[in-house]
C-alpha cells in the first residue's frame, strides 16, 4: 500500500518534514524556510555540564519537535502525537495511520540508521523522516535530508524508532490531523508571530547559555579551553562544534542561511524592506560561522593551535553574537502594517 | 555564501546523497543548491573517529592489563557512554560500573553477560573475550 506522497529533499530533517506532511495536506504555499521561520526555528545554547560523544552538548536550533509543533500551531493546523512504551502498539498504531492514508512523521535516532554512512551513525536521537507506505515487508521512508527515498524492513524501522538514550524518540509518530486550507492572512500572521518568538528565543531568555548570551558565552569558554581540556581535547571539542554547527544538509552556518532566505520569503508576504536588510545579516553571520569552523579546523587538524589561535575563534563567536544580537533587536522592533 | 562558493568536497555521504544548501545567487537572493560535502566538515568527523579509534585501542590495551573488563572496550566501540548503556541493558549506572572491574566481571553470570552481548551483537564467548568479526 503506498500514499499519493512526494519527497522532497530539505537542508534539515525537521523542517523538511514539516514541509513534506504540510504540502501533503494541502498547504501549498509551505516551503522549507517557511516552516523553520514560521517554527522559530533558529537558536543557539551551549549546556556546559551535559556530554555527548565526549563531547559539549551545543545547537544551533530549537528543541526536536519544536519546528513542526509551532508552525502546525501558528498555522490553524491540528496535530496528532503519539508516544509508546510498548513496540507492538508504536508499529500497529503506524499501520493503522498509513491504511487511512496519512504519512506520518517519526522521530528516529541515526545510530541503526542503514541508509546513513557509517561515520555519520552516532547516538543521535533528534532524526525525522516521513513514513508514507508499506510494500511487502517493506516499510517505504522518505528522508529529508537525502536526495532519494529509501526503505527500511519493520525491524529496522522499529530499531530506529527505538533507541535509547538522551531524547529517546520512544517510537514518536505526529502528523497534521486533517487536510487545510491556509489563507495568506494566516500566513502573514504567523510569520510574524514566528519572528517575535524567535527574537524572543534569541535575546530575552535570562539564561547565560541560551541564545545571543550563549553564543558570547560560547566564544568566551574557546578562549579558555586550551588550558583547560589540553590541545588535543580542545580541538576534538571544536570539532564538535562544527559537527553540530554543519547537521546534515546544513552546509555552513546553514542554519543561518536558511533564516537568511525565510526572512526573503517573509518579505513577499510582509513588504518591508527593512526585512531584506536583516536578511543580508543572517547572510554576514552565517558566514561568519563558516569562517569560525575554518578557524576551527585549522586546530582539530593539528595545523595551529597556539592561545592566540583560540583567541581568534573566541573572538569570531563575539562578533557572531553581536551581528545577531543586532539582528533580532531590528527584528523585534519592526512594525508590521498588517 | 554565494552560490558558487557552495562546496563540492566529497564526503562520505555525498557518495550516497548530495545535501541541499542554502546560498544567494547575483542578486542577492537565496536558492538552493546541492552540494557533496564539505572538506572542513569531513576533517571534523575524521577527527572524531580518529579519537574513537584511539580511546578503542586504550580500552583494549586496558583490559589486556586487567585494569577494566571487556565491558569498556565494546562501549567504546559502540560509542556508548555509562547512561546510554544503562537505557539499552536496563541495568542501573552503577551495576555497569561496578561491571567494569575485572574481578566483578569475571564472575558475571551468563544471564547477565547475555544481556550486554546482545546490546552489541556479539557472542557471549566473543564478549567475555573481546573477539571482533569486523562487520
Amino acid at each position: 500500500m503506498k500514499i499519493n506522497f512526494e519527497h522532497l529533499q530539505s537542508a534539515h530533517c525537521e523542517n523538511g518534514v514539516t514541509q513534506s506532511l504540510l504540502k501533503n495536506i494541502g498547504v501549498h504555499q509551505i516551503t522549507e524556510p517557511l516552516a523553520f521561520g514560521i517554527g522559530s526555528g533558529l537558536f543557539f545554547v551551549y549546556i556546559p555540564l551535559l556530554k555527548i560523544n565526549n563531547g559539549p552538548v551545543i545547537a544551533f536550533r530549537t528543541l526536536p519537535g519544536h519546528i513542526f509543533k509551532r508552525t502546525c500551531q501558528e498555522l490553524g493546523i491540528q496535530v496528532v502525537r503519539k508516544k509508546f512504551t510498548s513496540k507492538e502498539q508504536a508499529e500497529t498504531f503506524l499501520n493503522e495511520c498509513l491504511a487511512s492514508g496519512h504519512p506520518v512523521g517519526c522521530q528516529v535516532g541515526v545510530y541503526y540508521l542503514p541508509y546513513f554512512p557509517k561515520e555519520y551513525r552516532f547516538h543521535f536521537n533528534a532524526h525525522n523522516i516521513i513514513v508514507y507506505g508499506h510494500e511487502e515487508d517493506k516499510y517505504l521512508v522518505s528522508d529529508p535530508v537525502m536526495e532519494n527515498v529509501a526503505t527500511l524492513s519493520s525491524y529496522e524501522l522499529e530499531r530506529v524508532r527505538f533507541t535509547k538514550g538522551l531524547l529517546a524518540p520512544k517510537g514518536q509518530i505526529y502528523y497534521p490531523k486533517a487536510r487545510a486550507i491556509v489563507t495568506e492572512v494566516q500566513i502573514k500572521k504567523a510569520i510574524r508571530s514566528g519572528i517575535k518568538k524567535n527574537a524572543n528565543n534569541m535575546l530575552q531568555i535570562p539564561v547565560p547559555i541560551v541564545g545571543v548570551k550563549g553564543i558570547r558565552y560560547t566564544g568566551n569558554r574557546i578562549k579558555k579551553w586550551r588550558d583547560s581540556l589540553g590541545l588535543k581535547q580542545a580541538g576534538l571539542y571544536l570539532a564538535q562544534l562544527v559537527r553540530m554547527q554543519e547537521e546534515i544538509g546544513t552546509g555552513g552556518g546553514g542554519f543561518r542561511y536558511i533564516y537568511g532566505a525565510f526572512l526573503q520569503e517573509a518579505h513577499a508576504y510582509h513588504p518591508i524592506d527593512t526585512l531584506l536588510e536583516i536578511s543580508k545579516m543572517f547572510t554576514l553571520s552565517g558566514d561568519l560561522w563558516r569562517t569560525a569552523a575554518v578557524q576551527a579546523s585549522g586546530i582539530y587538524k593539528g595545523r595551529i593551535g597556539s592561545q592566540e589561535d583560540f583567541n581568534v575563534m573566541g573572538d569570531y563567536l563575539l562578533e557572531i553574537a553581536e551581528i545577531e544580537r543586532k539582528a533580532f533587536l531590528a527584528l523585534s522592533k519592526i512594525k508590521w502594517r498588517t | 555564501m554565494k552560490k558558487e562558493d557552495v562546496p563540492q568536497d566529497l564526503s562520505s555521504l555525498g557518495k550516497m546523497s548530495k545535501e541541499v544548501c542554502y546560498a544567494t545567487d547575483n542578486s542577492g537572493k537565496y536558492v538552493t543548491k546541492l552540494s557533496k560535502g564539505w572538506d572542513i566538515k569531513i576533517t571534523a568527523l575524521d577527527a572524531t573517529w580518529q579519537d574513537i579509534e584511539e580511546r578503542i585501542a586504550a580500552a583494549h590495551e586496558k583490559v589486556l592489563h586487567k585494569e577494566t573488563s571487556p565491558l569498556l572496550f565494546f562501549m567504546e566501540r559502540g560509542l556508548m557512554d555509562i547512561g546510554i548503556l544503562a537505557s539499552y541493558t536496563g541495568f542501573w549506572k552503577w551495576q555497569i560500573k561496578r561491571h567494569l572491574k575485572p574481578g566483578v566481571f569475571k564472575n558475571l553470570p551468563d544471564k547477565k553477560l547475555r544481556r550486554y552481548a546482545e546490546v552489541f551483537n556479539v557472542s557471549v564467548d566473543d564478549f567475555k573475550n573481546m573477539n571482533v568479526h569486523e562487520d
